[in-house]
């Protein structure tokens, strides 16, 4: 792993230089040391998130706005819409959810269109911890991930040792990605220890019953009102040990939106620039057409950079999203417009 | 507009504003994505106004607009089509003078054959108005089977429709099309005359202050062979008219309706004064047929075909 090059990034020039190296803890003796630094107790991570560069929210939206005017054509239209149909992680978290619909979901994640075998797989399907159990089977041997969402969905309001039961239940059952919530409360009030803790104890959790099981980190952005606070969020769970920083539950609305996911898609890729480390990215919740998805693809390529727009590094946290993927397909492919009577609409 | 002549006798100095209008989506008067416009001329060849001229992405914004209304249309009581249809007379009735002035400038007929063709236009929503209750009555039927059970056919609406208006009698012939169209519970994408639309547009502000929910009706103005085959090939576009189309159009847009096996009215119609018969309802509805036991109490075995 290559180490860091710490002057190189934005912002960063201010911060101690002192190569002081870090102790025994679990992540810091990979991270340069002003990061590792920064999680050495609360009150220098506090230092940390409040020293990074605030965002300017005209210039961010702007840019934003920007990006998303560009127009993508022809074969790279179709390039990003197969790109975009295996970024998604199919996602049913509704209360109502039974064995029958996650099934039908997983096979469609297998084979979102039955006419068109070529149409690639999804990444993932997302599904709460007790439908893990339904979806092993029905996807075993594609190669999809099984995401589940743990720690007290969608509030992230419970204990610790609870946080940890559920995110236990759903890895035992064959998740291989677990989607944790932050305590936005706890965030908001300032202990950015406390959640720094409960994200590197599910971290730590997800190490220990399964190797390779992928964290995502939902920051619920839309909760937490600012893009200063989505940066340090963002910060702060890369900082944890987070392979993914996500948006949103989807239960809050604004979900993802461009200038929050472009605020995260500079996180990651400071974070690349200064440890070496690729993380993901996913917005999650109100991406529901083709044009939307090609958008966010268009921001990950100009924000992050090109390594970026490969599966393993950003998703899309979305139900229909899909179906609109599969339509918009087909009339790049049969060179006229589909409609709902032509996909499974779930 | 055409009220430009008189603006000016009155004032003397008067510059009359020239108008550009748009198109009708979903309720809402949008340009034409591509931005285009192109000069309306009246029957003498001066200028009359701009209009949109519709794209291919208009054409697929409007049919997810009548998509989108499809559902709440149908679904609404026949008794309140009508009234909504009645609607739209009350209010053609009050605007009456304005259509009669386009009709005669676009049309180049004299002031009492445009006020006959308009009045024309009236009566004919009126007359279908009344028909929204009577459609499955007049159009549906008890069936006799050979056996125990109660057999009803009864006429649904088909979808979305899409519409290529009469290229010359630009507003009773827009008026036949479009009316039965709804009457039944489809929505309707109209792509209008193009070398006279404005009596298209203008029907699409009395739509929009009309109680129709929007997206039932919409109205593009511009090129009918560069909208339609679009229509035409469209997954989610249940029927097709072909009123508005030339022999070459039409042909070739049956030939893409055929992907898709669309529902294709391809009446000819060189004169829309006649009453109306039923062909342009019948052509837009599905028969469903309900099988249901026969017996003062059906305890089991009901059921839809």
């Amino acid at each position: 792993m290559n180490r860091a090059v710490s002057e190189a990034a934005p912002g960063r020039a201010e911060l101690p230089g002192d190569a002081e190296l870090p102790s025994s803890a679990a992540l810091p003796d990979q991270l340069p040391s002003h990061l590792a630094d920064a999680v050495s107790d609360e009150s220098h991570l506090r230092r940390f998130l409040h020293g990074l560069p605030g965002v300017d929210p005209v210039g961010v939206e702007g840019r934003a706005a920007a990006l998303a005017t560009r127009s993508i054509k022809k074969a790279s239209k179709l390039a990003a819409i197969d790109l975009a149909i295996s970024m998604v992680d199919l996602t049913t978290l509704e209360g109502a959810d039974t064995p029958g619909k996650v099934r039908s979901l997983a096979a469609k994640a297998r084979r979102p269109d039955p006419d068109v075998p070529e149409t690639p797989m999804v990444a993932a399907v997302c599904v709460y911890p007790d439908m893990v159990g339904t979806a092993v089977p029905a996807l075993a041997g594609t190669g999809i991930g099984i995401a589940s969402v743990a720690t007290a969905f969608p509030s992230g309001r419970s204990s610790l040792a609870v946080k940890l039961a559920d995110t236990r239940y759903a890895i035992e059952a064959g998740a291989t990605e677990v989607d944790m919530v932050i305590d936005r409360g706890a965030f908001l009030a300032g202990n950015y220890g406390l959640v720094f803790d409960q994200i590197a104890a599910v971290r730590a959790e997800c190490d220990r019953l399964g190797s390779g099981t992928r964290l995502k980190v939902i920051l619920e952005t839309g909760e937490l009102a600012t893009y200063d606070n989505v940066r340090r969020a963002s910060w702060l769970a890369l900082l944890a040990g987070g392979d993914f920083i996500k948006t949103s539950t989807g239960k809050i609305s604004p979900a993802a939106t461009l200038p929050v996911t472009h605020v995260m898609l500079q996180a990651v890729h400071d974070w690349h620039v200064q440890t070496g480390e690729l993380r993901a990215v996913k917005p999650a919740g109100g991406i529901r057409n083709t044009k939307d998805a090609i958008r966010y693809l268009v921001a990950v390529h100009e924000v992050a950079g090109p390594q970026w727009l490969d599966p393993f590094l950003f998703r899309f946290g979305a139900s229909s999203l899909l179906n609109d993927l599969v339509m918009q397909r087909r009339a790049q492919t049969q060179g006229h417009y589909s409609g709902p009577d032509y996909v499974t609409v779930d | 507009m055409a009220a430009k002549d008189s603006g000016r006798a009155a004032a003397g100095e008067r510059v009359a504003v020239a108008k550009t209008y748009k198109l009708f989506i979903g309720g809402a008067f949008p340009r034409s994505e591509s931005g285009r416009t192109y000069q309306v001329t009246d029957a003498k060849g001066g200028f009359a106004a701009n209009a949109a001229q519709g794209s291919r992405k208009d054409a697929r914004d409007a049919v997810v607009a009548a998509r989108k209304a499809f559902g709440t249309w149908a679904g609404s009581t026949a008794y309140n089509r009508g009234q909504v249809i009645y609607r739209i007379a009350e209010m053609l009735e009050g605007r009456r003078a304005q259509f009669v002035e386009l009709v005669t400038a676009g049309e180049g007929l004299t002031t009492s054959t445009a006020a006959a063709a308009v009045d024309a236009a009236i009566d004919r929503l009126v007359h279908y108005a009344g028909w929204t209750d009577k459609i499955a009555s007049v159009l549906g039927s008890a069936n006799p089977v050979a056996g125990p059970y109660f057999s009803f056919s009864t006429p649904e609406p088909t979808g979305v429709v899409a519409a290529a208006a009469p290229q010359d009698d630009s507003f009773l012939g827009l008026v036949s099309v479009i009316a039965p169209i709804i009457t039944s519970g489809n929505t309707a994408v109209v792509v209008s005359s193009a070398a006279r639309p404005l009596p298209a547009i203008a029907f699409a502000e009395v739509l929009a202050t009309a109680d129709l929910p929007a997206g039932v009706v919409n109205l593009l103005t511009g090129d009918a062979a560069e909208i339609m085959p679009h229509l035409a090939a469209h997954g989610d576009v249940n029927a097709l008219d072909l009123t508005g189309c030339d022999a070459e159009l039409r042909a070739a847009l049956e030939r893409a309706a055929a992907g898709t096996v669309k529902r294709v009215f391809a009446g000819r119609q060189p004169n829309f004064t006649a009453p109306p018969g039923t062909a342009r309802l019948r052509a837009f509805l599905e028969t469903k047929t309900v099988w249901h036991p026969t017996g003062a109490v059906a305890l089991s075995g009901g059921g839809s075909y």
